[in-house]
């Protein structure tokens, strides 16, 4: 161009700077976006009741957060960028906000798009993780003491938990077991767990529960 | 006083038609984007929920469910198999821009138009002229990108960098990290290139532009006789390209291109009232070339 053969006035120079500056402040944004969106969004989101598995979920969700408004607790979000769930698709975290397993399911009615099942027959159909004993180092029942909240606390009561007899080191003591048949994995233990991050967590089924074993030929055991 | 504000390809209409019809369309126009994002921010804001949901899917009064047909169309491309509501509101959403015109949704409703069409007015204040020339084809590129994208990851793929979804959820959902993503837009438009990103490499606005290729309601350069070749609409028009053959051609004066986003910015700077809206009216077979 001609421009480039006339001397450079300030002027020129700075508008050269600044379009450096914006093209690379472009480059840098859009790259943090994407790595922190690509490094957080991992398979421990937990989705709303009724939710399809997570592959089929991606598919069908088109982000609109009408699940998230038609929550009465504000328990679900949806994800901005370096949310533990894809960006903006609706999730929730138990030890801020349990679902409180509404009769109704109100969030799951009111999906447009089918990535949550707006006929689930009963919130007791969920499947949002399963509740697992993680630190069982702290669990002060594995202490000896006689703590049980995250029993005594199910909604789910006497089916999804139950305390069960144990022995370590020679001393009796009760175990709070899951039952995944029955956990929906609303999260009301982990959200009242009274240790420093809580002992009781819900994962995703396919975290959380170790699955049927084969032999060695490959089928089912 | 806003004097040294104004645009300059709205100068001399201004002149000749005074503040207000030289900024007329303009005006309708952020009315438009203002109110609809404004409907959707009342629920979550205010408490008032006339509207639910956001621009990708929305429950109305509860009385019908709209949805972005771009959205379900990747989604399907995923391999999703969508519930009917929001099958049905795409549909509808899909035969409003049939009618008024595809990229009447970048013009009219989509809130990252306010801010490229803010990052054009620095651009030109600034006399950050010089450009970056990219092709505008690449935003069906790119469109084609999300889509085999989906495909290949069986997920809304273009979600997961949208800005178009990002600041609208910014706005009606809460403030997180994406702002990045928006000031990346405005930068690039502001720094890179002339209206980069939506004259560009939108695939949302290509994929409306699809849409809007028959779309009824057109610009039209009615009194081209009139024109003084003074470029001002080129000058504001977001895709220029668009004007050529209504008002330089010999066929018909109706801007007939997908492209255009029926903003009537070339209404609001023409001095002498070349432009207005108008019609396609393929039962009449007026505006046919001849």
């Amino acid at each position: 161009m001609a421009s480039s053969k006339r001397k450079m006035t300030r002027r020129t120079a700075m508008q050269e700077i600044a379009r450096g500056a914006g093209a690379a402040c472009l480059g840098g944004f859009s790259l943090a976006a994407l790595v922190r969106s690509a490094s957080h969004a991992d398979a421990r989101a937990l989705r709303p009741p009724g939710a399809l598995p997570e592959p089929d979920f991606l598919a069908a969700c088109v982000r609109c957060g009408l699940c998230v408004q038609a929550c009465p607790y504000d328990t679900l979000s949806l994800a901005e960028w370096g949310a533990e769930a894809a960006v903006g698709t609706p999730f929730f975290t138990p030890r801020q906000e349990p679902c409180y397993m509404c009769r109704d399911v109100p969030c799951a009615r009111a999906c447009p798009t089918g990535a949550l099942d707006r006929e689930i027959p009963s919130i007791r159909d969920a499947d949002m993780g399963v509740a697992v004993l993680v630190g069982h180092e702290d669990c002060l029942n594995y202490k000896g003491m006689n703590c049980s909240i995250c029993v005594r606390v199910c909604p789910i009561r006497g089916d999804a938990i139950t305390l069960e007899p144990g022995e370590v080191d020679g001393r009796k003591i009760m175990i709070p077991t899951v039952h995944s048949r029955h956990c929906t994995g609303c999260g009301t233990c982990e959200k009242h767990c009274v240790t420093g991050h809580a002992s009781i967590r819900v994962l995703p089924r396919d975290l959380g529960l170790g699955g049927p074993g084969r032999n060695r030929a490959g089928r089912p055991a | 006083m806003i004097g040294p504000l104004i645009s300059e390809s709205r100068r001399l209409s201004l002149g000749k038609r005074g503040w207000l019809r030289s900024h007329k369309w303009w005006l309708l126009r952020r009315f438009s984007q203002i109110t609809l994002l404004g409907l959707f921010m009342l629920g979550p804001w205010a408490g008032i929920w006339i509207v639910r949901g956001n621009f990708a899917a929305s429950d109305i009064a509860g009385l019908v469910v709209l949805a972005d047909p771009y959205i379900v169309v990747q989604g399907i491309f995923g391999g999703a198999i969508h519930a009917w509501p929001v099958l049905s509101g795409a549909a509808v959403i899909t035969l409003a821009y049939l009618v008024l015109g595809g990229r009447a949704y970048c013009g009219w409703v989509c809130p990252v138009n306010i801010v490229t069409d803010t990052a054009f007015w620095l651009r030109e204040k600034t006399g950050l002229t010089r450009d970056r020339k990219l092709d505008r084809r690449s935003r069906l590129v790119i469109l084609a990108g999300t889509l085999f994208a989906s495909a290949l990851t069986g997920a809304v793929a273009w979600e997961f960098v949208n800005p178009v979804s990002l600041l609208q959820r910014a706005l009606i959902s809460g403030i997180g990290f994406g702002w990045s993503i928006i000031l990346a837009v405005f930068l690039l438009d502001l720094f890179v290139s002339r209206r980069a990103w939506c004259s560009h490499l939108c695939p949302v606005g290509a994929f409306y532009g699809l849409i809007g290729r028959g779309a009824l309601v057109r610009v039209s350069a009615t009194r081209r006789s009139a024109c003084t070749d003074c470029g001002a609409c080129f000058n504001i028009c977001p895709e220029p390209h668009v004007i050529v053959p209504a008002l330089k051609g010999r066929g018909s004066p109706l801007i007939l291109s997908g492209d255009c986003q029926n903003c009537g910015g070339c209404i609001d700077a023409c001095p002498v009232d070349v432009f207005q809206i108008s019609t396609r009216r393929p039962w009449l077979q007026t505006g046919a070339a001849e």
